[in-house]
Formats: C-alpha cells, structure tokens, sequence
C-alpha cells in the first residue's frame, strides 16, 4: 500500500535533512501510529505521504516513495488527493466555513468534484452512520464539540474515499471523550472500509490499544518499528525524550524491585498494568 | 495575591450563558488544575482572571483590583496568560523582542529588561535562540517561546491554557520542573488541561467544570477519587489513580510515586 524506499527528504535551505533514508512498508488496513520527540520529522514523515512534499514544499527529495502503487514526487496532487486523505490537527482549519450543517460540509468535497445528486446523498449518509454523526447532521459545524467537529473533519475527507488517511496528531486538542470517539471512528475505517491509516499521536494508552504498529522517529530516521507493546515500552523512548505513559513507568521502577513479575512485558495499558501487579503479588504470597 | 470569583455569569452578546453561578477563591500560591469537557466554560473562566471577559453577573478582584474597572494592560502586571495556541501571541520578528515586549510596557528600564528576559529564556530553555525569528522554530519551541514572554513579566499569577500540547516527554518534564519552581516562589498557578497525569504530578487543587458551572472544587486526591461524578463530566481519573483503585490500593494514589509506595505497603511481609 505505501512503499518508501531509502527516503531523504531536505526542506529548501536547511542544512539537516528532515527525514533520514527511510525504508519502510505499510499494508492495506493497518493503523500504525507515528511517535518522536519534537522536530523528529514525524510532521514531514506526514507531509510526504500526502504529497505536500515534493509538490508544495520543494527542497531535494532522494529515494522512491509509492503510495498505492504511484510514485509520489511524479504524480500530480490533484491526483494523490484522490488515494490520500489528510487530516489536520485543528478541525477549525479543515471546515471550509462556506456551509451551515454538518452535512452540508460533509457534501462539500463531493459538490466541488460535480458527483451526481443522488450518490452523493448516498455516499454522505453513509458516512454520517459510520461516524455516529446523524444526531449533528443537521447542526451547523461550528456549533458542536471539539471531538464532533473532529470527526466531522475526518468524514468530510473519508467521504472522498481515500485509501489512505494521514492524521497528525487529530487528538492533540480534544477532550478525552473527544479522543475516544475520534480513535474508535479511526478503528472502524481500517476495520470495516480497508482503509489504511498513519497517524501522529503522543497519548501512549490510545495508541497501545488502538494501533497494529508503532514507528518511532528520532532526527529524521527510523529508529524502532513493531508492535505497540514493543515500542512503547522500549527503555529508548525516555532517552529520546518521548512520553513514556504512567502504567510503563511505574512497572519499570516496580521491576527493578522485584514488584514486577520478571517474566512478563512492562505494561502499556491499564488491563495490562492490572494484570501483572496481581500476579506479583501472588507471586509474593506464594513465597510468604 | 488573592483571587475571589464572586457569583461570576457570563453570557454571549447572543444570550448563551457560558459560566454559570461560579463562586470561589484561590489563595496565594495554590496550584490549581481547570478539567472539563470542550466547552465547558474553562477558558472563558480564566479570561475573567486578567480582564479580557467582564462578567455579565458578579465580579471577579484580583487582589484589591475589580476586572471590571480595570483595562487588560494594568491587569497584565497581576496575570500572565499563556494561550493555547502560541501563534495567537507571537507577533515580534525576534525571540528577544517578543519576550521583552511586556516588560518594556512596564516602564522598565533598559538593563532590568535584559535580566528579565535572559532569566525567562533560561528558564525555558531557549538562551541561545535568543537572535531567532520565532516562525523559525518549531511549535513546540514556540510555545516555549509564549511562555517565556509570560514569565518575563514576573507576575503574581500566572495562567496557562493547555501548556502540554505538542510538548514531547523532554518538554514536559521542563514545563513540571519550571511549574515547581514557580511554586517555590510563591506564584500561583492556574492551568487548564486535558492531561489528568500531569495534573496529577503538579497540582493541588482540582476544579472540573461542566457545562459553564463547577462541578467539583476540591484537593487532588479527593477529587480523582470521586470516579463516578469526574465520569458526568465524560473525564478519567489519572492512570494511577485507576491502577491504585483496580488493585485495592487502600488510599487514592495519583502519581507513579505514590502509587510505587502503597504498593509496597501492601506487600510488606506480614507477621
């Protein structure tokens, strides 16, 4: 689905590049989140999927990047925009103020590319069902909640059948509900529509349970790719400076003495975190 | 410097009440944590606290200072505001520029600017890009930026809208340090953030609003502890605080720390 082959990507005068011959894979239906600390490249890493690097920022782009079979920097955007969908972190800054009711702005792509009346309505109910947006459908965009408006963002874009959805960091400003929502309405495309989904996310328990993969970016290069488990509880995390969550710390000072049980994985989530504390109390009952 | 929110409304032009009978005080030095869902009225309290809402009931002083009869400018040396979005502040061509710009409105002299700003952007970790365009940098370099054009007033209080946004694991351990310090020097602090873990760490007091009223005002532990009211406003007790709750953890825990010690407790070889 998406092929980047020994990429290198450089912005116009700077004197690093923002992305370090990066050479990685990603297959249809999968949701791999991106993690790094800031300046990692993870936004460019984004940009370039999207075709906004090489068509919009120029610099010098070494490497092969395909998405869908297409070569990036040799396919025009009018065309990229057709296979990739992008999301922005603020949804104020994707609705296109130009309509009153949610499903009006969720018609609003389809209107500009002249889709006929009738699959138009089609395709935009169906959307507002896979959303959970019919309750809003007829409220206007900017008089709903920041998580609503999220995921009208996001079925404003999926609505234009992308097979490919680039989300940098869609949660960053949302209320925990908000967050929730708009990762479970994630989970269905990839789950339910083969949609393949990249995201930017810094909130380590959504991304352990919601996310099939993690890459880790640090100074433009790739420097862990694997399970969430895996990743997330990797002890370069800290040393890179990205956010390591309350269960992993708290396992990992645990284990250093004897309050984890040895044989078991730090733990990314709550379930997990329950899980093992118990068993090394038993553990300990037991010796008692 | 005390603040008192006295019966505070506030309604849009249009009619909507966004705040609704809110009451309280924040004492001087307390550090205290606004939760709520998207629109609950969290910002649009704290933009009572330095005068850029006026009540439409009530009153809000900040110390012997009523909001009401005085301008945004004199409440700027009682309340630094950092926004949520940095881009919302910056408007100088220079980190040093924009950082100085509110201590130079304060009259100050030449040399009391420069060690304002120098201690500010030392504080933040930004000393040498002190020459920089501040678009130059990367967002979350930028709010760093924002918030050390804050700091640089000195004032008694400070507000800070959402300050862990876009900060990586590096920055939020800079941004808890410098909130401890400030602590240390009696600022009070007040924040606004969906981040219940580093309310957790950093925190005292607790405030979750919902739908413009207060639902819960009260200690951190004794706040986080309520499950039930914090899930009416759709919100999560800390990671901790679950763990701790899920274990059977005797007290409430809210930290890694405190968790890692009642833990222990209950392990200790029983007699």
């Amino acid at each position: 689905m998406i092929q980047l082959d020994h990429v290198t990507y450089t912005y116009p005068q700077a004197k690093h590049p923002a992305l370090s011959d990066i050479s990685l894979e990603i297959t249809e239906s999968s949701l791999v989140a991106i993690v790094g600390p800031s300046g990692a490249g993870k936004s460019s890493l984004c940009a370039l999927l999207a075709g906004f690097i090489p068509h919009h920022f120029h610099g010098i782009l070494q490497g092969r990047a395909l998405v869908h079979g297409q070569d990036i920097a040799n396919t025009p955007l009018a065309e990229l925009v057709t296979h990739v969908g992008y999301v922005f972190q603020n949804p104020f800054t994707q609705l296109s103020g130009a309509k009153l009711t949610t499903r009006e702005e969720i018609a609003f792509g389809l209107e500009n590319l002249g889709v006929p009346r009738l699959e138009m309505a089609e395709r935009v109910d169906r959307v507002i069902e896979l959303f959970s947006l019919r309750d809003i459908a007829n409220r206007s965009p900017y008089e709903i909640s920041g998580g609503e408006m999220q995921r009208v963002a996001l079925a404003s874009i999926f609505v234009m059948k992308p097979r490919v959805l680039v989300l940098d960091e869609p949660t960053a400003q949302l209320d925990p509900l908000g967050a929730r929502q708009v990762f479970e309405a994630i989970r269905t495309l990839t789950n339910t529509q083969s949609v393949t989904v990249i995201i930017v996310e810094d909130k380590t328990e959504w991304i352990a349970t919601f996310a099939d993969r993690v890459i880790t970016l640090h100074e433009g290069r790739v420097v862990l790719d694997g399970s969430p488990d895996a990743v997330l509880t990797s002890p370069l995390l800290a040393e890179i400076g990205i956010r390591v969550s309350h269960y992993t710390q708290a396992a990992r000072a645990a284990s250093r003495h004897r309050l984890w049980p040895s044989e078991l994985a730090l733990p990314t989530t709550l379930d997990k975190a329950i899980d093992g504390f118990k068993r090394a109390r038993k553990k300990y009952e037991n010796l008692g | 410097m005390k603040i008192s929110v006295n019966d505070l409304h506030f309604a849009y032009p249009n009619g909507v009440e966004v705040l609704r009978e809110l009451s309280f005080e924040i004492s001087s030095g307390e550090r205290v944590a606004i939760i709520g869902q998207n629109g609950a009225g969290k910002s649009t309290l704290v933009k009572h606290f330095n005068g850029l809402l006026k009540p439409s009931r009530g009153f809000v002083t900040i110390g012997d200072w009523d909001t009401q009869s005085h301008t945004v400018a004199q409440m700027a040396q009682r309340v630094g505001f950092l926004f949520q979005n940095p881009d919302e502040q910056i408007f100088k061509r220079r980190v040093f520029d924009e950082v100085a710009f509110g201590p130079s409105n304060l009259g100050l002299s030449p040399e009391e600017i420069e060690r304002h700003v120098s201690a500010a952007l030392s504080r933040v970790g930004l000393s040498d890009m002190r020459e920089m365009h501040p678009y130059d940098l990367l967002p979350a370099r930028r709010k760093l930026v924002a918030l050390a054009s804050v700091l640089a007033m000195e004032t008694p209080i400070l507000v800070l809208d959402e300050p862990t946004i876009g900060q990586d694991g590096r920055g939020l351990a800079r941004l808890g340090a410098l909130i401890d310090d400030l602590t240390q020097q009696g600022k009070t602090i007040i924040t606004i953030s969906h981040d219940m873990d580093f309310c957790a760490e950093h925190f005292e007091r607790i405030m979750v609003m919902k739908q413009g009223r207060m639902l819960i005002d009260g200690a951190t532990h004794d706040v986080f502890a309520r499950f039930e009211l914090l899930a009416e406003a759709f919100l999560e007790p800390p990671q901790m605080t679950r763990l701790g709750r899920a274990l059977g953890l005797p007290e409430t825990v809210t930290t890694v720390n405190e968790f890692l010690g009642a833990y222990a407790k209950t392990r200790e070889p029983r007699h």
